[in-house]
């Protein structure tokens, strides 16, 4: 390791010392929205470490955070709460392989379609489920954790989401998936399995955003499908990761913080036009950005392909 | 006799096109051989499936006796089979370095860091790119980037080397260089199978050339006899040339 890297983990550490102290000193609304902003964080940074890389856009996102918010629904009464977390864990992992090998032979907009519906069709059949097996459709989850519990725990999987990410680029499988970004058929001639990195990099992703899901649960208190399988979270999770730039590091970061924040103010103050705004808002990004404001600040810094 | 290669009844169709039919040949270890024939014929698309590219419709390839058709290219990679591609496959947004690297981390040898590193360069200065290894791929000439690629398959240290006309292109200054390092392969014991129509290539350097038409083999010996064969003349040049 060189003094750079030890100094950035070191900065690293110290501002995450710095946010975990942050519920001392700022009010309960503070808590709340840092709740939901590291939530974003998160999602973004570990939708980016599957999405960025391997170029497939994900729809899927909610299909593995509702995963995780159902899990602790069910369980949070008859299991202890780590328990509940690792069982939520390895579900989201078990429904990742499965529709990982299923599905990752798909290419371009196929991919996309298949992920989208399979976030509606694990809601549908939550709904089902609940509606003719356990005849209620709603769950509450009484569980003995505080805002600071919850919101501790994500900065715990945030700076665990960065630690992998980071790792990742540093071995040798960060170098596989740059030639498989540029040419899978190099890739494969140089004796790289493809199908096996993008699955393992699919269900890393997967199981991270399932944990999500899991550790905001107990903050709605009361959880139906069209509350935790609702699709606007894998859109906002997608427009955030692409607009600070999905194949970097801390793209996801630059582009979930502004984000967030700007649809929290939305949501607030044009409750009735919010959808509308967040339209506007995704395609204005798209059209302005397409490759992210990390990508466009470095074009306009003349660093062109540097990382 | 130590037969490295041998391809067996080799049938590619795609829908009702037979793009190969029923080709058979086989290699002996530390031959250059080149494969020839008009445009169409179906040489890439044997090369495409010794490197597993595209899986064969029919037929059988062995590689020092093991069944090799149908596996990946991944698979066949490691087993000891490299290659360059027609049109040249650069890795744009790494650099020429990076592109060396990767065929030697996930290769046979599984090289990594400074190791690796090492080996990248000697690689590099072997075919003449000694000092541009932390250029981006994407900022080469053509030609250096055919020479990064053959570097790239070298690193994976081949026993089989498939070359895709890599000498295409080439000016003669060029051409001389690149017959040169090719015959220096040779001497290092690589098997090398080359698709090529730079007709003094051929001649300087495959002992032994095989000619596809129409999907089909229809001539395989020392180059020279090939090269006069009338139905080698006839899918060139047409009848009246025979």
């Amino acid at each position: 390791m060189t003094a750079r890297t030890l100094l950035g983990l070191a900065f690293a550490g110290l501002v995450l010392i710095a946010l975990a102290a942050l519920p001392f000193f700022a009010g309960p609304y503070a808590v709340t929205l840092m709740i939901g902003m590291t939530g974003y964080v998160v999602l973004a940074t570990a939708w980016g470490l599957f999405s960025g890389p391997t170029r497939y856009v994900s729809l899927a996102t909610v299909a593995f955070f509702g995963i995780g918010a159902y899990t602790v629904g069910v369980l949070s009464e008859t299991l202890p709460y780590p328990l509940v977390l690792l069982v939520a864990a390895l579900i989201g992992l078990a429904v990742a392989l499965v529709v990982g090998l299923s599905t990752l032979r798909l290419a371009g907009v196929y991919f996309v379609i298949f992920t989208f519906g399979l976030a509606e069709l694990i809601r549908q059949v939550v709904t089902w489920y609940e509606v003719n097996v356990t005849g209620t459709l709603g769950r509450y989850i009484f569980l003995p954790v505080t805002p600071e519990g919850i919101y501790w725990q994500l900065l715990a999987l945030a700076a665990a989401t960065f630690l992998i990410s980071w790792g990742i680029g540093r071995t040798r499988w960060g170098l596989a998936l740059k030639v498989i970004g540029d040419d899978e058929v190099v890739a494969s001639h140089c004796g790289i399995d493809i199908t096996r990195l993008k699955l393992a990099l699919f269900a890393t992703s997967a199981v991270i955003i399932t944990l999500v899901g899991a550790i905001q649960a107990p903050r709605w208190t009361y959880i139906e499908p069209s509350i935790v399988f609702n699709p606007t979270i894998s859109f906002l999770t997608l427009i955030m990761a692409l607009l600070g730039g999905a194949d970097r590091l801390w793209g996801p970061l630059l582009g979930a913080i502004p984000l967030f924040l700007l649809f929290e103010w939305l949501s607030a103050n044009f409750p009735n036009h919010y959808p509308i705004i967040l339209g506007l808002v995704f395609i204005a990004i798209v059209f302005l950005l397409p490759k992210g404001v990390l990508a466009a600040l470095e074009s306009r810094l003349g660093k062109g392909g540097a990382k | 006799m130590s037969e490295l290669l041998a391809l067996t009844g080799l049938t590619k169709r795609f829908g009702g096109l037979t793009a190969v039919n029923a080709v058979s040949f086989s290699l002996e270890r530390g031959e250059v051989v080149g494969l020839l024939g008009p445009n169409g014929s179906g040489k890439t698309t044997v090369l495409n499936m010794i490197s597993g590219f595209l899986p064969p419709t029919g037929g059988r390839i062995t590689l020092n006796g093991d069944a090799i058709s149908g596996l990946g290219p991944n698979h066949i990679a490691k087993m000891g089979v490299a290659r360059t591609f027609q049109l040249v496959r650069a890795l744009p947004s790494l650099t020429v370095a990076e592109n060396v690297i990767a065929a030697l981390a996930f290769g046979r040898q599984k090289l990594w860091d400074a190791v690796a590193r090492d080996a990248a360069l000697h690689h590099l200065s072997a075919v003449g790119l000694a000092g541009r290894a932390d250029q981006p791929a994407g900022s080469l000439t053509y030609i250096d980037q055919k020479r990064m690629e053959l570097a790239r398959a070298l690193a994976a240290e081949p026993e089989l080397l498939l070359l895709d006309e890599w000498l295409a292109g080439l000016n003669p200054t060029e051409l001389k260089t690149g017959i040169d390092l090719i015959l220096s392969l040779k001497d290092r014991g690589i098997t090398v199978l080359l698709v090529e129509h730079v007709m003094d290539a051929i001649r300087a350097l495959c002992g032994r050339s095989i000619v596809m038409n129409a999907g089909r083999k229809i001539a395989d010996g020392p180059t020279a006899e090939t090269l006069k064969d009338p139905e080698v003349v006839r899918a060139y040049l047409g009848d009246g040339h025979v």
